[in-house]
């Protein structure tokens, strides 16, 4: 496949986004709208932090995926592969289950609930994150061994997991609001949450800018990045750390979005091999086009009513990657 | 009392020579040929629905949600419709154990040579139906006659609910929610069929599905002048996203049910009358002067 240049490759995905975004702004719940008037407080403070809010998401995903997929020299890292994944739904369920347990009695429902409210389902994920990949680093006993690291991921995982259904089996109540969690969920970000978005995505994209000679010189093998005169462990913690950070705040805000950070990086270097920090930008760009483009179609395909967004960027993504795998072997080649 | 336990007696042995054939949800029929005895339930609406026709001490067991008359606590729990204990459910012999179509253990009971009865309420008329099969396969006096009683009972309720509706708040639209993250309970659902009672206006129409997955933009579109979550949430309902605009939460006319309440609300059982009455005064609440 023709390769293209970066800047063009990034005018184009930067053009791509602000017509997801305009879809975004005129599909509402009743479909689509081709007139929309700025004053309208729906599209101020639902539509537009919701759509600014799925490209943010989706560009720290992509960004997200693009970096574990360099660190672990695998095509198949993703960006939950350190447990911030079934960290953050552990989070969530607990929180959920505090919820429920809290307010058993009516008088202090409501205490409980600003409690909760501080804390809330979003910080909740974000905590559980974190510890997640705080764990996983724990049992990889550091970050120099990949392999002890993807398996302390897995451990970690599964374990989590496992606590998470202990958690749902109790409080079945919970399983709605766990399987919309679970699935990806865009509807209900604010402006706050954008904000938030935003600068962690300008921060984490800056450092692994800066940080990326790191995985220039780990394509080539690790041994090759240290002969290269590369401090390989420094710039890894860096890195790793930047990865959760831009995967926990994602997954806070929008729950378990399937498949973004996984395919932006594929689609990126399906057309474009560079360094690796246009590679990171780029992914990021195109994880934010993804997830604009799944959550117009998530609220327009059935509106009023919703499908997970999860759902669809697992179709989209999905059926991208099997086409790419059909195409590649019809070709002879291997992708 | 005695005279009472004695005509019950009484009645049942009358009527143990009988033999009762019933028709399931799964329109399966099954024989019974004397009234059973030891009663299974395995879905926490079915076990009220035993209580309410007078059967409560029948019960042997129940699944680990029933909690309602508080007799039914002490009774062994024998977990939930996908992780039933089956070993723990046959040791307490029961003649019959009355479950729901999706329960996975029907066919190791059934194998088991267990009778089994799978009834799913969904609806009200589920629920008069639903007490009129189990009251035959209780094998009551007068079986019909009692459960069209607890019936009646209840549409009584719902009337007198219907009555402390205040004028204002007639034809108010509401809107229901099921549960976090946006998915809405709709005129089709069985709480939407206790509003439809009230006289409240559902702005999720039945065409949607009893349980919807919401934009949340269309709920501040409708602008209802009534919320009531069927469940404790965890956020603040102000803090979403423009949400804050809606009438409902500008008047605070919010109804929240605790769990315990949340229970009557959303079981399609023999409560049905009390459910109406909880949200009837949550109205009256929330549009008082």
């Amino acid at each position: 496949m023709k390769k293209i240049p970066s800047v063009q490759f990034a005018a184009c995905l930067v053009a791509l986004s602000l017509i997801a975004m305009g879809l975004g702004l005129m599909t509402g719940s009743l479909g689509w709208e081709w007139g929309v008037s700025w004053s309208d407080p729906i599209v101020q403070d639902i539509r537009l932090p919701r759509t600014l809010g799925a490209w943010l998401a989706g560009a720290l995903l992509g960004l997200a995926g693009a970096l574990a997929q360099g660190l672990f020299r695998n095509p198949l890292a993703d960006p939950y592969l350190l447990g911030s994944a079934s960290g953050a739904s552990l989070g969530v369920a607990v929180a959920l289950s505090l919820g429920l347990w809290g307010s058993a009695s009516f008088a202090d429902m409501s205490e409980a609930m600003q409690w909760a409210m501080r804390l809330g389902l979003t910080g909740m994920a974000f905590v559980g994150a974190w510890a997640a990949v705080l764990l996983t680093l724990l049992l990889a006993k550091g970050v120099e061994h990949t392999l002890r690291l993807l398996l302390a991921g897995v451990v970690v995982g599964v374990v989590l997991g496992a606590l998470t259904s202990l958690l749902t089996l109790v409080f079945p109540q919970t399983l709605p609001a766990m399987q919309s969690f679970l699935l990806g969920n865009t509807s209900m970000l604010s402006g706050q949450a954008c904000v938030l978005m935003a600068i962690v995505l300008l921060s984490s994209a800056g450092l692994s800018w800066i940080f990326s000679p790191l995985l220039d010189g780990l394509r080539l093998g690790e041994s090759t990045a240290h002969s290269l005169g590369l401090r390989v462990l420094p710039l890894r913690i860096v890195l790793l750390a930047v990865m959760g950070l831009a995967t926990a705040t994602a997954v806070a805000q929008t729950g378990l979005i399937a498949f973004v950070g996984l395919v932006a990086p594929h689609l990126v270097r399906a057309r474009f091999t560079g360094r690796s920090a246009s590679l990171l930008v780029l992914s990021a760009l195109m994880g934010g086009v993804l997830l604009t483009t799944a959550d117009v179609l998530a609220r327009g395909l059935w509106a009023p009513q919703e499908l997970p967004v999860g759902v669809l960027t697992g179709i989209l993504g999905g059926g991208y990657l099997l086409w790419r795998i059909h195409s590649s072997q019809m070709a002879g080649s291997s992708a | 009392m005695a005279r009472l336990a004695l005509f019950i007696c009484m009645g049942l042995w009358f009527h143990a020579a009988v033999a009762v054939t019933v028709t399931d949800d799964r329109q399966v029929a099954v024989t019974f040929t004397q009234a059973p005895k030891r009663i299974v339930t395995l879905l926490p609406s079915l076990a009220e629905t035993v209580c309410v026709l007078g059967a409560c001490e029948r019960l042997v067991g129940t699944d680990k949600h029933a909690n309602w008359p508080a007799s039914v606590k002490a009774l062994p729990k024998l977990g939930g419709l996908d992780d039933t204990q089956l070993e723990a459910l046959v040791r307490l012999k029961p003649d019959v154990v009355l479950l729901a179509k999706s329960a996975r253990i029907i066919a190791r009971l059934e194998a088991l040579g267990i009778p089994v009865l799978a009834l799913e309420p969904q609806t009200h008329a589920d629920v008069h139906r639903v007490l009129q099969t189990v009251a035959a396969v209780l094998q009551l006096p007068n079986a019909q006659d009692q459960a069209d009683a607890v019936w009646q009972n209840i549409q009584r309720q719902v009337s007198q609910a219907k009555t402390n509706i205040p004028v204002q708040a007639f034809n108010a639209t509401v809107y229901l929610e099921a549960s976090t993250g946006g998915y809405a309970a709709g005129e089709a659902s069985f709480i939407g069929e206790i509003m439809r009672q009230l006289g409240l206006k559902n702005i999720v129409t039945s065409s949607m599905g009893a349980f919807p997955k919401l934009n949340p933009e269309f709920v501040v579109r409708a602008n209802p002048q009534l919320i009531v979550l069927a469940q404790p949430m965890v956020t603040h309902l102000s803090q979403r996203p423009g949400w804050s605009t809606i009438a409902a939460i500008k008047n605070k006319r919010v109804c929240a049910f605790p769990s315990a309440q949340a229970d009557i609300l959303v079981r399609p059982g023999p409560r049905l009358g009390e459910a109406a009455q909880l949200i009837s005064d949550c109205v009256l609440r929330s549009f008082a002067p």
